[in-house]
């Protein structure tokens, strides 16, 4: 690890403050990412600035038809919240699959979010379910979220303030996880939404993205069987010491489908 | 002698100190005025260093030294030995803690700095400067012994550092010559990392006035690596170097070498006059850390018309890394050639291997170090011959198992073994796993779309390293008992076993005993940890020094009594004149005492007669998803026969965390070099080891023949589970595959390969 000045702000706007009079500022959440980095000596900030003393990042609530999730939640906290099961139990599944206990236990949503891992879990349920995810300055939609390999519409002094997830017929997750860290080889989140069957797949590609044609098989009939005879080229998709793209593509299919069979 | 002596499930006496954080590592040590060291490491696995520069890293804040190659050399210091004798020429290649002309694997290390602290050591370490030239890279085995392969040196033409024969190979041609049936098989065995939870470590200081060294470090032994470093580095006279290893936070094999990094901090302790530190970094740990495995072996069995095994034949290549580790060659040769054959009655064995030098980590023992790469090239071999001929593979061992009344008896490698049940062993292992419910189950899985196999092994290993020990028991004035001993626990529960054996002779209370170990200052010699060894030899060696402090005792209350030495009854704690009320306390006799030690002081010493063999039986059932490819083990159940056992507690802790790093061999541990030579495995985000969700309920029985071989009958169970746990595994998986056309599959046994086979089988059918 490398020096660097240390802030703990106590309010958004003192956050943004400390961004831009940094020369290059990070913001850290629960540092599950960020500190490995560091120690590692892959990035020299000059200064962090450590969003744990928001009071405003914190905290899930229920605003009309939407679960609204604060940025500092804890993967642990969103697996463990009885609001988010009885309204959007899929999401609740999936904050469970998430790394292991201590990862669950300081990770956060905004920091998944605005890290854009290609193997992170939310991605999937952000396109699945056509969250908006709520900055100190603007609303984006999922859609327009996810940019590329940790890439995202975020500007650089941009922070996530919360999540906003309109509540769904239904959903299910099903995820295949990296057997060292536990991160998703492939995860697919099916969705029954107000605006239509939406189908997100995370961990195959450079960052999470939906299967259109998937969407409509599902839109046609709502059932596993509906997508046995689909396939996802593996062009593109990611390949590594565990998973080729080909092995990666047909899992696609297989997640999928155990999805909608997971669906509640 | 009730609930503390032999044979009782006594908790671990250790673990309180372990469990509150009250245990005292490495790296918990620290010395006034210590500095802090950090190694540059070669990003390269071969290449040529045209220039260092460490100039710009010698004048950065808080530095005291960068040391080089040149520096060593120039210091007069020698190279690494590697000590394995096997028999057969080895070519020696030399090995220097650090490298100045050519690196050969991704990690070697090429520049020490010494710092004031960690952070600056580091921003150090990032200006030096090394024009590297790359070489042509070789890891792979059969690449390596290609004509055309890259050559890592020239003392090995050909990359090969030894080729070694075991048996008889006439003998055995012959034997194929009239075989009716011969089955064959070419099998990896996978490299491993060990990974263990805390990270090698080092602290070095030197003593200006005497001129004396100290290495405090997280070690497996002390006596032997003293030896090393006296002889061949610092060329001093043993006494001169005191190596210390206090708590161990695991070892399994891989901290029993000599490492460039134990040196350097040696070193720079003398030049600087300074403690000199340093921490591995579970990165460095994966690059520079002894591997293990990494083994292709093509092998045949023949067998005679009534399906009676005649003979075995194996050639092994084994890769050794970019330099012979320590002990490096004796693994996949001696290690494995003792127990080659297994439990069977074979006439004759031919084994040859070959040692294969590559740009990858070095590689030396790992848990079981060559008995579990026999095992599994037996037992692999015997289940393919079932299949082979359509026999029952139960029977097939059955008929073929060594039998009671066969016994002693010499085996095909040359070994004499002296007890075991093979066939009641295996019976009892199929009753505990429920064999007869198989089918059921099986139905059952496939029911819901899963494949289910079940896989049976019979292991048979030696318990090997260092064949003698000593053990000396010292009263002290407080009331406690020292018991001073060189083997060494790495976390493994020893000190329970010993006090146990201590409290069966002579009654005394497992709290009142103090285990001294791991440090050539106060413990005279000692093997170490390994091999298995560790309750075997040193446990014979307790039990000797405290029958000589119970006889030493018997003699004092003969004395006092003025009776004869028969009439002195011994029974918990307390010496009695037979047939009178009158009696002494051992304590009482222990507190006389004379120019400052106790009358009662004793040392015991052991040396081992022969290998004992430990056997057993493991019966698994996995499942697997045909549509992902991903294999779970859902059953497991173990019959061992490790002859006595001082606490089944602590025996069944062994057996289940060897089974479990068997499990990780088999199915989760992949280590991986790009042809480039650099480490895609380089840390748990790649590197699967087994978590506890990964492992079913461990079923455990034993079927105990005590091995007249040692005083105690103990046969030595740190390695048994996972050398067993490979080849069951495999075979239950394949037992899955085989009515889809797989016959045969490699470890390790990833979710990608399983799918792969299932399709092309597919495909072909
Ligand atoms: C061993 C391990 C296993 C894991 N397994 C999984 C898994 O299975 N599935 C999964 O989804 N994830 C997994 N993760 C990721 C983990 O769950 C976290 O989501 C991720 O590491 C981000 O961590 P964090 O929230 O602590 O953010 P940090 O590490 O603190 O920050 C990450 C990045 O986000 C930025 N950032 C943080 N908060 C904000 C904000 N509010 N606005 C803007 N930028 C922000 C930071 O500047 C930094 O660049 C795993 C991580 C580890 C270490």
């Amino acid at each position: 690890m490398y020096a660097f000045e240390f802030h703990r702000p106590s309010s958004v706007a003192d956050a943004i403050a400390a961004l831009k009079a940094a020369s290059d500022g990070k913001l850290m959440a629960g540092g599950q990412t960020l500190i490995p980095t560091l120690k590692q000596r892959l990035a020299q900030p000059s200064d962090v600035i450590d969003l744990g003393g928001i009071k405003e990042l914190h905290g899930i609530r229920q605003d009309g038809n939407s679960l609204v999730i604060g940025a500092m939640a804890k993967h642990g906290e969103v697996a463990g919240s009885d609001l988010v099961k009885s309204v959007i139990p899929g999401l609740h599944e999936l904050a469970g699959l998430i790394g292991d206990p201590q990862v669950r236990n300081r990770g956060t949503i905004g920091g998944s979010l605005a890290n854009s891992d290609p193997a992170a879990d939310y991605p999937a349920a952000v396109l699945a379910l056509n969250a908006t995810i709520k900055t100190d300055r603007r609303s984006i939609a999922a859609d327009d979220y996810f940019t590329g390999l940790f890439q995202t519409a975020l500007a650089d002094d941009e922070l996530i303030t919360a999540i906003s997830f309109p509540r769904p017929e239904a959903c299910g997750y099903a995820k295949f996880r990296n057997p060292a860290s536990r991160y998703a080889i492939v995860g697919v989140m099916v969705a029954r939404t107000g605006g239509g069957v939406r189908v997100a797949v995370t961990g195959a590609g450079p960052c999470a993205f939906r299967l259109p044609d998937f969407e409509r098989a599902l839109a046609g009939s709502f059932s596993a069987d509906a997508l046995a005879g689909l396939s996802v080229s593996p062009s593109g998709l990611n390949s590594d010491m565990h998973a080729s793209a080909e092995y990666r593509a047909h899992l696609v299919r297989v997640m999928a489908q155990r999805a909608v069979k997971a669906v509640r | 002698m009730g609930q503390f002596g032999i044979g009782q499930p006594m908790r671990r006496k250790e673990d309180e100190r372990f469990l509150k954080g009250a245990a005292s590592y490495t790296d918990d040590l620290t010395l006034p005025e210590q500095l802090h060291a950090v190694l540059v490491r070669a990003s390269f696995a071969h290449a040529l260093i045209n220039r260092l520069d460490v100039a710009a890293a010698q004048a950065a804040p808080g530095v005291q030294a960068v040391l080089t190659a040149a520096d060593y050399l120039a210091d007069g210091l020698g190279a690494m030995p590697c000590m394995a004798e096997i028999g057969c020429p080895i070519t020696r290649l030399p090995r220097y803690p650090l490298q100045g002309e050519r690196v050969r694997h991704v990690g070697d290390p090429v520049a020490l700095v010494v710092a004031d602290n960690l952070a600056a050591a580091k921003d150090a370490a990032e200006l030096v400067e090394i024009d590297y030239e790359p070489l042509p890279v070789v890891t792979e085995l059969a690449a390596a012994l290609a004509p055309s392969a890259p050559q890592l040196w020239p003392e090995a033409p050909g990359n090969l550092a030894f080729h070694f024969s075991h048996g008889d190979a006439a003998a055995c041609v012959a034997a194929f010559a009239r075989a009716a049936h011969v089955v064959e098989l070419e099998l990896v065995n996978n490299r491993v990392v060990a990974a263990p939870m805390e990270p090698r470590a080092a602290l070095g200081q030197y003593d200006e006035a005497s001129g004396r060294l100290t290495l405090r470090f997280t070690g497996q032994a002390v006596h032997g690596l003293r030896r090393q470093l006296a002889e061949h580095i610092f060329r001093l006279p043993p006494e001169q170097i005191r190596l210390i290893a206090p708590d161990v936070g695991g070892g399994f094999g891989m901290k029993n070498f000599l490492y460039p990094e134990m040196i350097l901090v040696l070193w720079a302790a003398r030049r600087l006059g300074r403690p000199v530190r340093w921490l591995g970094e579970r990165s460095e740990g994966f690059l520079a850390d002894a591997h293990a495995r990494d083994q292709i072996a093509k092998a045949a069995l023949a067998l005679d018309v009534e399906h009676r095994f005649l003979a075995l034949k194996v050639e092994t290549l084994a890769n050794m890394g970019a330099y012979l580790s320590t002990h490096g060659p004796l693994i996949p040769t001696r290690s494995s050639s003792a127990v080659m054959g297994g439990c069977y009655a074979l006439q004759a064995v031919d084994f040859q291997v070959r040692g294969v030098m590559t740009n990858t980590a070095p590689t030396d023992a790992y848990r079981g170090a060559g008995r579990p790469e026999a095992a599994y090239i037996i037992e692999r071999l015997v289940d393919q011959a079932a299949h082979q001929l359509g026999v029952d593979p139960v029977e097939l061992r059955a008929r073929n198992f060594i039998r009671p009344e066969q016994l002693p008896y010499r085996t095909a490698a040359g070994q004499t073994l002296d007890s075991g049940d093979f066939a009641g062993t295996m019976r009892q292992a199929l009753a505990l796993a429920d064999s007869a419910g198989f089918a059921t189950r099986r139905a059952k899985s496939e029911a819901r779309g899963r494949l289910r196999g079940q896989g049976l092994a019979c292991y048979f290993e030696a318990t090997l390293g260092i064949p003698q020990e000593a053990a000396e028991l010292r009263f002290a004035e407080d009331g406690g008992v020292e018991l001073v001993i060189g083997t060494m626990s790495n976390g493994q529960g020893l000190e329970t076993g010993y006090a146990q054996i201590l409290n069966e002779v002579l009654g005394i209370a497992p709290e009142a005993m103090r285990m001294i170990q791991g440090d050539t200052g106060q413990v005279p010699t000692g093997g170490g940890h390994g091999g298995s060894r560790s309750l075997q030899l040193g446990g014979n060696a307790l039990f000797k020094a405290a029958e000589e402090v119970r006889e030493k005792g018997r003699a004092l209350a003969a004395e006092q009594f003025e009776t004869a030495l028969a009439d002195i009854q011994f029974e918990d704690g307390i010496y009695r004149v037979a047939g009178t009320d009158r009696s002494v306390t051992l304590a009482a006799l222990a507190s006389r005492r004379t120019q400052g030690r106790s009358l009662l002081d004793a040392r015991g010493q052991y040396e081992r007669e022969a290998f004992s063999f430990p056997n057993g039986c493991h019966v698994t059932e996995v499942e697997i998803d045909p549509e992902t490819g991903v294999v779970t083990v859902e059953r497991y159940a173990v019959c061992d026969d490790f002859g006595r056992l001082i606490n089944p507690l602590l025996v069944k802790g062994q057996v289940d965390g060897g089974i479990v790093q068997g499990l990780g061999q088999v199915l989760l541990e992949r280590t991986v070099y790009e042809g480039g030579g650099q480490l895609l495995s380089g840390s748990f985000m790649d590197y699967a080891m087994p978590r506890a969700d990964d492992v079913p309920d461990l079923r455990f029985t034993t079927n105990p023949t005590p091995t007249p071989t040692n005083p105690l009958g103990i046969k030595g169970a740190g390695e048994a589970g996972c050398i067993g746990a490979l080849p069951a595994l495999v075979i239950a998986v394949l037992d899955a595959l085989r009515p889809h056309g797989i016959h045969q599959i490699d470890m390790p046994i990833t979710p990608e390969k399983v799918w792969r086979l299932l399709r092309q089988a597919k495909a072909a059918a």
